[in-house]
């Protein structure tokens, strides 16, 4: 994992209540750098975020909302959560589901920016 | 008026950067020449494009010439600038009263009052709006009172027909639509691209540990798309404008779930 990478990925799970985070390889869903708790089956969670991102990116803009710059997912217990890098990335966070939405969105939507 | 709109005139000749196009444009609009107002306001654009009253002077040409498509992109702009633009709030809750939109349209208004308590125009038009919203509101009960014919699922919800879709998981349109504001029928082509999505989202939340999804907000670039699950088997999807904070388009869905899940009970009784 890049140094740059990393601070990207601190940058978004110093928000309370971010889990973990990873940035995914757009188009094939491979994990790029991640970091995430113990336990998450990062290449397969990678995997399925970064399909749900291209099926509502192919919704948005067929419905001609043009391309999507934040997605969230609630779940009874918890919160994901992607960002699409200018890049190709996408950026995405696991969090607690009280987390504040706002904050994590902001930091996401920063540091997805900051993706090369 | 016409010596002030010559003395402007002058002003702007000597100084084409001057901000006196905003006052000379909104003259020119009061006095109906729309197409001067225009090129004034373009050209005041060129120079601060940054500039949030601006847009709102073109918006407001744009709107006097029955562009309102073209108004609301304007007054987006000014708000993504100066998110509590007074005269862009109040633009866009006329545009959305225009469209059928009253939540919307009810939303800008709330917030044009917000910046500018005094504003009489935005008073009335919020009494207005709030009156015809009152009176959709009581449609689909007498509708249903009286055995009437509405037979759509988001019957007497904003957006019934080209907002609201209800599909299947397999990518079938059930009921509601989806039109661009062009008009042409998406329904279809979307509920394709969500085929599979509530399978995919069930996967990752069990992965993650996260229990059971309940819904999914996607901003997009023009528009907000809104999933979630009114009952066991199918998907709603509410589209909004941008405009729509996301926390309204949560009450909205909610709101349309419960007359899907209605619908769905009267189908299979």
């Amino acid at each position: 994992m890049t140094g740059g990478y990393q601070a990207v990925l601190d940058a978004v799970t110093r928000v309370r209540g971010v889990r973990g985070a990873m940035l995914v390889a757009g188009d094939d869903g491979l994990v790029v750098a991640e970091s995430l708790m113990e336990g998450v089956k990062g290449n397969a969670v990678a995997a399925l975020a970064a399909s749900l991102a291209k099926r509502f990116r192919r919704a948005s803009e067929a419905a001609h909302c043009g391309q999507p710059r934040f997605l969230h997912l609630q779940a009874s217990e918890g919160t994901l959560l992607a960002a699409p890098a200018p890049s190709g990335m996408l950026l995405v966070v696991v969090a607690d589901a009280d987390v504040n939405v706002g904050l994590a969105r902001l930091e996401m939507l920063k540091a997805a920016e900051a993706v090369a | 008026m016409a010596d002030d709109v010559r003395a402007m005139s002058a002003e702007l000749a000597r100084d084409p950067a001057s901000l006196v196009f905003l006052r000379l444009g909104e003259a020119l609009r009061l006095r109906g020449q729309v197409e001067a107002a225009a090129k004034v306001a373009l050209a005041g654009l060129e120079h601060h494009p940054n500039v949030a009253d601006a847009h709102d002077l073109y918006a407001r040409v744009l709107a006097d010439a029955g562009d309102l498509d073209g108004a609301a992109d304007e007054w987006n702009i000014a708000l993504s600038l100066e998110p509590r633009h007074a005269g862009a709030h109040k633009g866009l809750g006329f545009v959305n009263f225009q469209r059928g939109d009253l939540d919307a349209a009810l939303d800008h208004l709330e917030l044009a009052l917000a910046a500018d308590p005094k504003d009489p125009a935005v008073v009335r038009a919020l009494a207005t709006v709030r009156e015809a919203a009152r009176q959709a509101a009581e449609r689909p009960a007498a509708e249903g009172a009286s055995g009437g014919a509405a037979t759509g699922v988001f019957a007497g919800l904003e957006g019934a027909e080209d907002r609201l879709l209800l599909v299947d998981p397999r990518g079938r349109v059930l009921g509601g639509g989806l039109r661009t504001r062009k008009g042409d029928d998406v329904a279809e082509e979307v509920a394709a691209y969500l085929a599979g999505v509530s399978q995919e989202a069930d996967r990752t939340a069990r992965l993650l540990e996260l229990g059971e999804w309940r819904w999914i907000l996607a901003e997009g670039e023009a528009g907000h798309l809104h999933l979630s699950v009114p009952a066991a088997g199918t998907l709603l999807l509410l589209v909004r404008d941008r405009a729509v904070p996301s926390g309204r388009l949560a009450i909205l869905a909610a709101r349309a779930a419960e007359v899907a899940r209605r619908w769905l009970q009267a189908q299979s009784l």
